[in-house]
C-alpha cells in the first residue's frame, strides 16, 4: 500500500493545523470586549428611540401635572415651554439628560427616579426568589427528567410542567390569593395579600424580613410557578438531546459511572440553552412581573408601570422604559458572556 | 503468545427489541485475539460489527440482548459485577470509537478529558504524574504536548482521531479496538492514522481488533481478518491469503471493490454487486447472500451454511466449499 508509507508525524497532516493556545484566554477578552460595545451601540439606539417614541404617544402631559398641587406654576410653565420648543431643541435638551434623572413625575409630584428607587428593591427581592426556586427545581427536574426519558419520573413531570407552562400568571396568582390569602374551605388565610411589608417596620429588622417573606411567598410561588416550567422543559429537551451524543458513550467506555457521565459530560454541555434563557427571563422579570405584581398589589417596578401607564405619566413611563430596556441589554450580555465562558466554540 | 486469548467472542448473538420486532444484529459469531496479533473485521455497513464492538465492553443499549460469551483475558464480560465492568472499561480494554470526530467533549480541554481516565483507574495519580502523562500520550501519536490546552474544535479531524487514539492508550489496556477509525478523515490521513495505530499495537504487543468496511485495508495490514455477512462471520482466515484468494463470493466482491478517489460512496459498495446488504429483521432463507450471489445454486435458498475448513487455517461458510452438499 503506497499511501501507507506516507509519515507519520502529525505535521503531514494535510488539514489545517489552528493555534491549539492563542485566543483562549485572549479570544474571551476580545469576545467581552466586543459584546460590550455592542451593548453600549442598542443602548445608544434604545436612547434615541425613547426620545421619538415618547413624542408620539397621544395626550397632554402638561396637563397631567396641573393636577398636582405640589408643583408651582413657574414650573408648570417651564415644563409646557420644554413641551411646544421645536423638535430639535426638544432633541438637544432631551441629550442633556437621556436618563430623565431631573424629571418629575407628574403623578406624584416627586423626582421620578425617587419614586423607580423607592420600587426597585421589592422588585429585586421578588425576582431574587422567584429566579432561585425556578432554576434549582426547574434544572433539577429537567435532568432527572431528561437523563431517564420515558421514566414514570419523566411522564408525571413533564405533564405537570406543560400544565404550569400553559397556566396565566394572573389567573393562577388569583388562586393563589384566593386560597391562602383570603383563605376558603380548608384553606387557610395565612398569607397577607398586597404590599412588600407591614407598614412601619424596619425592614432590615428580623421582623421586617420575616413579613417581607410573608408578602413575597404568593407573589413568587405564582411567577416561578411558569418559569420553573419553562426550564425544566428546556433543560429536559437538551438532556434528552445529549443522550445520543458520541462524547457520552464515550465517558461511559472510559468506567465512569452513570451518575459522573451525567453531572461532568451531559449537564454542561446541556445547560447551555437553559442558562441563556435564565439571564434573558432574568432582565425580562425586571419589567415584566407587571401582571403579577398587580394581581398581588406587589409595589415594585411592574406595579409602578401599570400605575404610570394609568396616571398617564410620561417621565416615569420614560425612566421605567430606560430601566427595563437597560435591564435586558445587560443580562443580555450577561448571558452572552457567561456561555462564552462555559463554551469555547462562541468565543473563537 | 499465551493460550488464552486476550479477546473471545464465543457464540455471540445480539439481538436489538425494536417496534417492528426483533431485529437479529449478531448471529453466532466466533473469533478471538491474542497479544500481539492485529485482527481485522470486514464487511459492509448494517453486518453487524459495531453491535460487536458494543458487546466487548457491555455498551450496548438496553434494548440489546445478548447471549453467548465475551471473554477478556478468561473473564466473561457479561457476567461481570458492575464494579468489575468499569474497572474493565478502559482498564483492560478500550475503543476508538466510529463517530470519532464526535467522540470528544466539545467544551473540555484535550487535557481535562485524557487525565479523566488516568485518575479513574490509577488511584495513585498524582496531578503532576497525570500531567506527564497525556505529554508522553500526545507526543505517542505524533502531536505536540500544547494540544492539551486546546479544545476540540481548534483541531483537524486527523487531529482528532490522534486524540482519540492517545485516550484510548491512557491506561495501557491489553485489547484495543478499533471500530472503523478512519472512516470520517480524508483518504492521505486515514492512511497515516491506520499506520500509526497499527504501529502502537505492533510495538506495545497489544491485541487489537481492527474493524473496517474496506477488505483492502484489512488485506494489508492485519495478520487474520473475518468477513462479515448479515450478522455472521462469512469467512475467516490469515488476512493476506483471504484478501488475495477469497473462497467465498462475498469476500470476492468485498476484495475487488477498489475505492475510487474522491467518490466516498464507492468505498461503501462492493464493485459489481447489485442490491442492498439484507436487514437483519428479515433475512433471506437460506445463505442470506443468495439474492446477491454471482455464484448462486439453486440448493443455495435451502441450506444453512456453516463456517467449514477451506485451506490451511481458514474457514468459509459457502456451498462451494462444502464438499457434502451436492453442487449439480
Ligand atoms: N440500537 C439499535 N436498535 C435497533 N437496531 C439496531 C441498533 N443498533 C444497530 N441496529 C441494527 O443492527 C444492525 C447492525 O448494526 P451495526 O452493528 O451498527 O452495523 P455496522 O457497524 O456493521 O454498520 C443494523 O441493521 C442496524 O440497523
Ligand atoms: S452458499 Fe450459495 S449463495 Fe451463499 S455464497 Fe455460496 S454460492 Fe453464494
Ligand atoms: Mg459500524
Amino acid at each position: 500500500m503506497a499511501v501507507a508509507a506516507a509519515v507519520r508525524a502529525a505535521d503531514s497532516d494535510p488539514e489545517p493545523q489552528r493555534p491549539a493556545r492563542g485566543g483562549q484566554q485572549g479570544g474571551l477578552g476580545r469576545f467581552i470586549g466586543y459584546r460590550l460595545v455592542a451593548g453600549l451601540g442598542t443602548l445608544v439606539f434604545v436612547l434615541l428611540f425613547n426620545f421619538f417614541l415618547f413624542r408620539m404617544l397621544p395626550g397632554d402631559p402638561a396637563a397631567r401635572y396641573r393636577a398636582v398641587k405640589s408643583i408651582s406654576p413657574a414650573d408648570l410653565a417651564k415644563i409646557r415651554d420644554e413641551l411646544t420648543a421645536p423638535l430639535p431643541q426638544q432633541f438637544v435638551a432631551y441629550l442633556k439628560d437621556p436618563l430623565a434623572l431631573d424629571g418629575i413625575s407628574s403623578w406624584k409630584g416627586q423626582p421620578v427616579w425617587d419614586l423607580v428607587q423607592g420600587r426597585a428593591w421589592p422588585t429585586l427581592v421578588l425576582l431574587g426568589a422567584t429566579t432561585i426556586v425556578a432554576v434549582v427545581i426547574g434544572v433539577w427536574i429537567g435532568i432527572k427528567a431528561g437523563w431517564n426519558r420515558g421514566s414514570r419520573f419523566d411522564k408525571v413531570s413533564t405533564a405537570v410542567t406543560l400544565l404550569f407552562y400553559a397556566t396565566p400568571e394572573f389567573w393562577l396568582g388569583l388562586l393563589l390569593i384566593l386560597l391562602f390569602s383570603t383563605g376558603i374551605g380548608f384553606f387557610p388565610g395565612i398569607f397577607p395579600s398586597g404590599g412588600v411589608i407591614d407598614s412601619g417596620i424596619d425592614p432590615l429588622s428580623f421582623e421586617g424580613i420575616t413579613s417581607i417573606a410573608d408578602h413575597t411567598v404568593l407573589p413568587a410561588v405564582a411567577l416561578a410557578a411558569v418559569y420553573l416550567a419553562e426550564y425544566s422543559l428546556i433543560m429536559r429537551a437538551s438532556m434528552v438531546d445529549e443522550l445520543g451524543q458520541d462524547y457520552l458513550m464515550t465517558a461511559r467506555a472510559k468506567g465512569m459511572m452513570d451518575h459522573m457521565v451525567r453531572r461532568r459530560h451531559a449537564v454542561p454541555n446541556a445547560s447551555l440553552p437553559t442558562i441563556t434563557l435564565i439571564f434573558l427571563n432574568i432582565g425580562f422579570i425586571i419589567g415584566g412581573a407587571i401582571t403579577v405584581e398587580t394581581v398581588f398589589s406587589y409595589p415594585g417596578l411592574g406595579l409602578l408601570t401599570f400605575e404610570a401607564v394609568s396616571e398617564q405619566d410620561y417621565v416615569l413611563m420614560q425612566a421605567l422604559f430606560l430601566v427595563f430596556t437597560m435591564s435586558v441589554i445587560v443580562f443580555n450580555i450577561i448571558a452572552d458572556i457567561v456561555i462564552a465562558v462555559i463554551d469555547p466554540r462562541i468565543r473563537t | 503468545m499465551s493460550d488464552v486469548a486476550a479477546l473471545e467472542l464465543r457464540d455471540v448473538h445480539v439481538t436489538y427489541r425494536t417496534r417492528e420486532g426483533p431485529v437479529p444484529a449478531v448471529r453466532g459469531v466466533d473469533l478471538s485475539v491474542f497479544a500481539g496479533e492485529v485482527v481485522g473485521v470486514a464487511g459492509e455497513s448494517g453486518c453487524g460489527k459495531s453491535t460487536i464492538v458494543s458487546t466487548i465492553l457491555r455498551l450496548f443499549p438496553a434494548s440489546a440482548t445478548v447471549t453467548g460469551e465475551v471473554l477478556l483475558d478468561g473473564e466473561n464480560v457479561l457476567t461481570m459485577r458492575w464494579g468489575r465492568m468499569r474497572a474493565v472499561r478502559w482498564g483492560v480494554a478500550s475503543v476508538v470509537f466510529q463517530g470519532a470526530l464526535h467522540s470528544l467533549n466539545p467544551i473540555q480541554r484535550i487535557g481535562t478529558q485524557l487525565v479523566e481516565p488516568i485518575f479513574l483507574h490509577d488511584k495513585l495519580a498524582t496531578d503532576n504524574s497525570a500531567a506527564t502523562k497525556v505529554r508522553t500520550l500526545l507526543e505517542q501519536v505524533g502531536l505536540p504536548a500544547r494540544h492539551a490546552d486546546a479544545y476540540p474544535h481548534q483541531l483537524s479531524g486527523g487531529q482528532k482521531q490522534r486524540v482519540m487514539i492517545a485516550l484510548a492508550l491512557a491506561c495501557d489496556p491489553q485489547v484495543l479496538i478499533c471500530d472503523e477509525p478512519t472512516t470520517a478523515l480524508d483518504v492521505m490521513v486515514q492512511a497515516q492514522i491506520l499506520e500509526l495505530l497499527i504501529g502502537i499495537a505492533r510495538e506495545r504487543s497489544m491485541a487489537m481488533l481492527l474493524i473496517s468496511h474496506d477488505l483492502s485495508v484489512l488485506g494489508t495490514s492485519c495478520d487474520r481478518v473475518a468477513v462479515m455477512y448479515a450478522g455472521r462471520i462469512i469467512e475467516h482466515g490469515p488476512a493476506r491469503a483471504v484478501f488475495d484468494w477469497p473462497e467465498h463470493p462475498y469476500t470476492r466482491a468485498l476484495s475487488s471493490a477498489f475505492p475510487t478517489i474522491g467518490d466516498a460512496a464507492s468505498r461503501y459498495a462492493p464493485s459489481g454487486l447489485p442490491g442492498d446488504p439484507p436487514f437483519p429483521g428479515d433475512l433471506p432463507s437460506g445463505c442470506p447472500f443468495h439474492p446477491r450471489c454471482p455464484s448462486a445454486l439453486p440448493v443455495c435458498p435451502t441450506v444453512d451454511v456453516k463456517l467449514l475448513p477451506a485451506g490451511p487455517g481458514r474457514t468459509a461458510a459457502c456451498v462451494l466449499v462444502d464438499q457434502s452438499v451436492p453442487t449439480r
